[in-house]
């Protein structure tokens, strides 16, 4: 409860403050988050976009919090997600099948693919000790160099920067949910989202290995005691949570777009870090707190062609909601501050009204 | 009689609890005056305003008669108030010069100057008999060394008043005579001592006067000379204290544990145990007494599967387990208590019904199929609560931190005896508790030697050791020295072979 | 061979020098006690900052622009770095989160502001420094070729930076302090040093450094602040790690994967290393710091308590 209300309040404060910052910048606020509501809400196509967006940013939220659940830092989302999605992408580049076997193939294959790329840092971890935070950061880059050569050799589109667009037999699109939502660019990824969701939230609650994944990462040194494998678990987490990545790389890639481009390292790999933050490593959470980003993201574009307000407010709002959720302890120690007045008030007015 | 040091009417509340109420302590110039009190009932808290580590929230603090405010620990240094603390503030890769001169370098433009230090610490340490190489880095000398480091740090800042802070946790009996000895010839030289402890023999040995506190609360000042250890005893718990533990004799059965010539390497990859061997039977208590950091922890760690041990066998229940995975050696039927109960021994942001399952969770009737079984976990949890007396706020469902100390060990004692073990392992099973705790647990343990199981019980309190054990084995630099019969030895002779006498000799 | 490698030399240095800087401000903050992996926001604010004093500065005072630029980079990193530090020291945050923090928070504010002031989000400056020969020096045989004739001036201010870096944290009393904060802050505090302080020290130098390495940048061979930093961030990290937190270390380390990155971009052109296939030479300095990490994994010299937030008063 206290978490929800934290992250609420974070919410709040990174608003405020990109309210104050289009001020700054001679803009007026209202007008801008108007904008930025209506970009991502106005009408069912953007609606449909707006859950397209947060797609990819359930997968990372979830992949991060996972991983934190073990005690684990997942700085590589980005990596693991690029190359799930381009494994994904090259496989449905390559076979000719129809849709209702490929397309749950290549599901199959991004995730394995970003499990794979998160496996070398769960294993180093384990055995080594070195720490996740920097094995991950390399491999971010290693996969960025991977795509940046891979793609234009094999399986350039028109441009050298891009691969060729997806068979419709690969994408996650779906004619009939596109049309559903006014011709808008949502797909199967919302679903399979929404399943990793309940699924990662049965997990941890209810399984067995849950409840070893939170011990080790509460207190590996009681979970060794208690003769739980501790190196097994932490390359298990990390498996699980590169592969959630991969699977938002396939959504990004498969679905949102259909091709991928190079030289980019995508951004949704650190926002899944706020997402995770903000859903307090949560699943629940993380999906509102995705849902919530996808919004400040989709809607920005309309809100820059009316307004003009650059679309990295979206992104600035979101790095600040992050530090005031990083430093919750600040907005803790005033939620206890006014909940102490309010008790000594009404203490106060029972002394005096009682005696 | 002047006092150098006056506390008045302290008081310090820390989140939920009164650390120091309303206490009073006067050090007389050139005096030893000890500390006494449980775990947990303030001396620490006390001492670390004294030493400006804390600042008090009413009271008021003269020193030489003056009143004064020591609003951190330069300016009790500057006042001549110095501290050895129970863990040491040490720099391990620094040397023992630079440790000491932290905080206080003497410069050299812009340089600080290690060479006239480096002098001065010397003659320091030939003085008091402290035996320091200024030079040694902290993390290659003793600990025993870095103690005497400690105080060295405090007689190069010229301090007349001197905190000890549970000093002896560390040492053998001799090396405690050795520490006795310096403090009295610190107090020839003038110096006035503040000794915190909780060891009665200790104030006796070497104390004038004695201040007690009990939670938080101080109930007197004593002449030591005039006072016997049971009305000390008396005034620091509350009521009468029995030292003796109640145990009747019996017949021990066949034998269960059996190590044969265990080697096991150290974080250092040095033998921190040497070709140890030892038996243990059903239906006794054997001690492993020695002190802190000679194979004791190798030892446990080894036999639990914690550490590979280098060579030689441990056979238990007729099965070879040396090479058995910790979880296989819980199932074939050792439960251990561990040292640290809230490094190893409880997840402490589990609820306590989790923490009760953490080495069974996927056995039925826990978990079926990988999923838990929500209401037998809360039965095993509740029956342990009930059966242990653990005071939990909120029954099973509370977190595992907020249960007081006492209380998470009980509740660890009655998760391990609940798995109905054939050895039990227990490790400084009442370090930090009070007096309270202690006899209850102590009573579990003989409970479980009565009822034919075996207890191998490793403590740093003799005490504990002597009272407990059926038999002893002591332990010395890793080397197995001897084993006594409980019955047959007392503490001279343990204390003799803990610092590596052999038997025949201690005897003599 | 000799003409390839005096050919690199320089250019090997020149992205050398930007990490070894930044690196420098990770080694300051993680010696005290607090991680900073927000290295990368901060190159990344101290990149904006300088290039955006300079186009304000340089048809006024041409020459005088770039140090200015130089130093107003510094100052924002310094405050920038302050959220870092507030967070970490007073508000006991998860060290690795506020850092993430940091470098979210840069790149999007620096891109916002950037966007209000030319639309693209893209600030050119009209020049840099341009790179001469050190009289002298530049004639001694062989190092004289390699370092001495294309070198820009920023190297040397960075290089007496490493020098004074090294003396202050091994011979002066403040360096001592430092790195007690960093190892044992509780025997720090003991010994009656404000810990808080020094790691807010420690983090603020962090701020400038880094930030100063993204001005580096701008100044010598990019001229051009587009909103990131492209990883160097986080490649002083793992030069951090791969010199154990020791500056002449972090020299080498910086050294190593400027050549290699180097390397990596001229072997196209370079008829001998043409054949490697460039993903190798492109990854390389990726994989072989985490060899490096593998290797260093059991005798890290890391500071024993970067990143634990201190906890006055504990025992």
């Amino acid at each position: 409860m206290k978490n929800a209300v934290v992250s609420l309040l974070a919410v709040l404060f990174g608003l405020i403050a990109g309210a104050l910052l289009m001020a700054v910048t001679g803009s007026n606020p209202v007008t801008g988050y108007t904008y930025l509501f209506e970009g991502g809400l106005k009408s069912i196509e953007r609606i449909g976009n707006t859950l397209a967006t947060a797609t990819p940013l359930i997968f990372t939220g979830l992949s991060v919090a996972f991983a934190f659940r073990t005690g684990l830092f997942n700085i590589g989302a980005s990596g693991q997600m690029l190359f799930g999605g381009f494994c994904a992408t090259f496989v449905g580049l390559t076979l000719d099948l129809p849709k209702a076997i490929l397309v749950p193939i290549v599901v199959v294959v991004g995730f394995v693919a970003g499990a794979l790329w998160a496996f070398l840092p769960g294993l180093l971890k384990a055995k080594f000790n070195v720490h996740e935070v920097v094995s991950t950061i390399m491999l971010n880059w290693t996969a960025y160099w991977v795509v940046y050569n891979v793609v234009p050799a094999y399986l350039k589109g028109s441009y050298e920067t891009e691969s060729r667009p997806l068979p419709v037999n690969a994408q996650l699109r779906m004619g009939w949910l596109s049309d559903l939502f006014g011709g808008s660019y949502i797909n199967l990824g919302i679903f399979l989202g929404v399943l990793a969701v309940i699924a990662i939230a049965y997990i941890i609650d209810r399984t067995t290995l849950g409840y070893e994944m939170k011990a080790v990462g509460f207190n590996r040194h009681a979970a060794e005691f208690a003769g739980m494998a501790v190196g097994r678990n932490i390359v298990l987490a990390m498996v699980i949570s590169g592969g959630l990545a991969g699977l938002g790389g396939v959504a990004q890639y498969m679905g949102n777009a259909i091709n991928i481009q190079i030289g980019h390292l995508p951004n949704q790999g650190f926002d899944g870090i706020a997402v995770a933050l903000l859903g307090a490593n949560n699943p629940y959470g993380v999906l509102l707190a995705a849902v919530f980003f996808g919004l400040l993201y989709s809607g920005r574009g309309y809100m820059n062609a009316m307004v003009g307000i650059p679309p990295e407010i979206s992104d600035t709002i979101i790095a600040i909601i992050i530090y005031f959720a990083a430093t919750s302890i600040l907005i803790e120690r005033l939620i206890s501050r006014l909940l102490r007045k309010r008790r000594e008030k009404r203490d106060a007015n029972a002394e005096s009204g009682g005696a | 009689m002047e006092h150098i040091v006056e506390m008045l009417g302290i008081r310090k509340e820390f989140p939920g609890i009164v650390a120091n109420d309303n206490v009073t302590l006067q050090l007389r110039r050139g005096e030893i005056h000890a500390l006494l009190g449980e775990n947990g009932a303030g001396k620490s808290t006390l001492m670390g305003i004294l030493f400006g580590m804390y600042q008090p929230d009413a009271g008021v603090i003269k020193i030489r008669g003056k009143e004064t405010k020591i609003s951190n620990p330069n300016v009790a240094n500057d006042l001549g108030i110095g501290m050895v603390h129970q863990h040491f503030k040490l720099v391990h890769n620094f040397t023992v010069t630079e440790n000491i001169i932290l905080g206080n370098e003497p410069r050299k433009g812009l340089l600080y100057d290690t060479k006239s230090a480096g002098r001065r610490i010397a003659e320091l340490s030939k003085q008091y008999g402290l035996n320091v190489d200024p030079d040694a880095k902290i993390e290659d000398i003793s600990v025993g060394m870095q103690q005497r480091v400690e105080i060295l740090k405090m007689l190069y800042r010229e301090a007349e008043v001197l905190i000890f802070d549970e000093p002896t946790a560390v040492l053998t009996p001799q090396e405690i005579r050795d520490l006795m000895d310096i403090m009295k010839s610190l107090k020839a030289e003038g110096k006035s001592i503040i000794l915190i402890t909780h060891k009665l023999k200790e104030i006796k040995a070497v104390a004038d006067r004695c201040t007690v506190i009990r939670r938080g609360k101080r109930i007197g000042t004593v002449d030591v000379a005039a006072t016997s250890e049971a009305e000390m005893a008396k005034m620091m718990v509350g009521r009468d204290v029995s030292f003796t533990v109640d145990k009747a004799e019996i017949e021990a059965g066949e034998t269960v544990l059996r190590i044969d010539s265990l080697t096991v390497l150290n974080n250092k990859k040095v033998p921190g145990l040497k070709s140890f061997s030892l038996e243990v039977r059903r239906g006794e208590i054997v001690g492993i007494a020695g002190v802190e950091g000679n194979g004791q922890t190798e030892l446990v760690e080894a036999l639990t599967g914690l550490r590979k041990p280098e060579s030689g066998t441990i056979w238990f229940n007729g099965q070879d387990i040396t090479r058995y995975p910790v979880r296989r050696r819980i199932e074939s039927g050792i439960a251990h208590i561990p040292e640290d109960r809230q490094k190893r021994g409880l997840v402490l942001d589990y609820t306590v019904e989790e923490n009760m399952i953490l080495e069974v969770y996927y056995r039925q009737p826990y978990a079926r199929r990988g999923l838990l079984q929500r209401k037998e976990i809360r039965g095993h949890a509740e029956r342990i609560i009930r059966d242990f007396d653990v005071r939990a706020g909120e029954g099973a469902a509370s977190k595992a931190r907020s249960l007081s100390g006492g209380n998470q060990q009980k509740a660890i004692i009655g998760r391990e005896v609940e798995l109905d073990p054939l050895l039990l392992i227990a490790v400084q099973p009442t370090r930090g508790l009070d007096v309270g705790s202690i006899e209850y647990i102590h009573k579990r343990l003989v409970e479980q030697r009565n009822k034919g199981k075996a207890v191998l019980l490793v403590s740093l309190e003799l005490d504990e050791i002597l009272g407990l054990s059926d038999r002893i084995a002591v332990l010395n630099n890793g080397e197995l020295i001897g084993i006594v019969s409980a019955a047959e030895t007392n503490e001279n002779e343990i204390g003799l072979m803990m610092a590596g006498i052999g038997k025949e000799a201690a005897s003599r | 061979m000799w003409q390839l490698i005096s050919g690199i030399f320089p250019y090997a240095i020149l992205y050398t020098i930007p990490l070894l800087i930044t690196a420098l401000g990770g080694l300051f903050s993680e010696r005290s006690g607090v991680v900073n992996i927000g290295l990368e926001g901060l190159m990344v604010m101290g990149m904006f900052s300088s290039a955006f004093t300079i186009i304000q500065l340089q048809s006024v005072v041409p020459n005088l622009a770039l140090w200015i630029g130089l130093l107003a980079g510094m100052a924002a990193g310094m405050l920038f770095s302050l959220l870092h530090a507030f967070a970490s020291i007073n508000l006991s945050a998860n060290q690795v989160i506020s850092g993430t923090a940091i470098n979210m928070m840069a790149g999007a504010i620096t891109l916002f502001l950037a966007r209000n002031i030319t639309g693209s989000g893209n600030i050119r400056i009209q020049r840099g420094f341009t790179p001469n020969e050190v009289p002298v020096l530049s004639d001694i045989p062989i190092l004289g070729k390699l370092f001495f004739t294309n070198a820009y001036v920023t190297t040397l201010v960075i290089l007496l930076i490493l020098v004074l870096s090294s003396f202050v944290l091994y011979k002066t009393p403040f360096g001592l302090r430092l790195r007690a904060c960093g190892e044992n802050p509780q025997a720090a505090e003991a010994a009656g040093i404000n810990v808080r302080r020094m790691r807010y020290i420690g983090v603020l130098i962090s701020g400038a450094f880094a930030a100063l390495g993204g001005a580096v940048i701008i100044v010598t061979y990019s001229g051009e602040f587009n909103g990131s930093a492209a990883g160097l961030g986080f490649l002083a990290l793992a030069a951090l790690i791969f010199g154990q937190w020791r500056p002449f270390g972090v020299l080498g380390a910086t050294f190593f994967f400027g050549f290699a990155s180097t390397v990596a971009n001229v072997s196209q052109v370079i008829p001998e290393l043409k054949v490697i296939p460039p993903v190798i030479l492109q990854t390389f300095p990726y994989v072989v710091t985490l060899i490096a990490l593998i290797m260093f994994s059991k005798s890290s010299q890391a500071p024993r308590a970067a990143g634990e937030p201190f906890d006055s008063g504990k025992r």
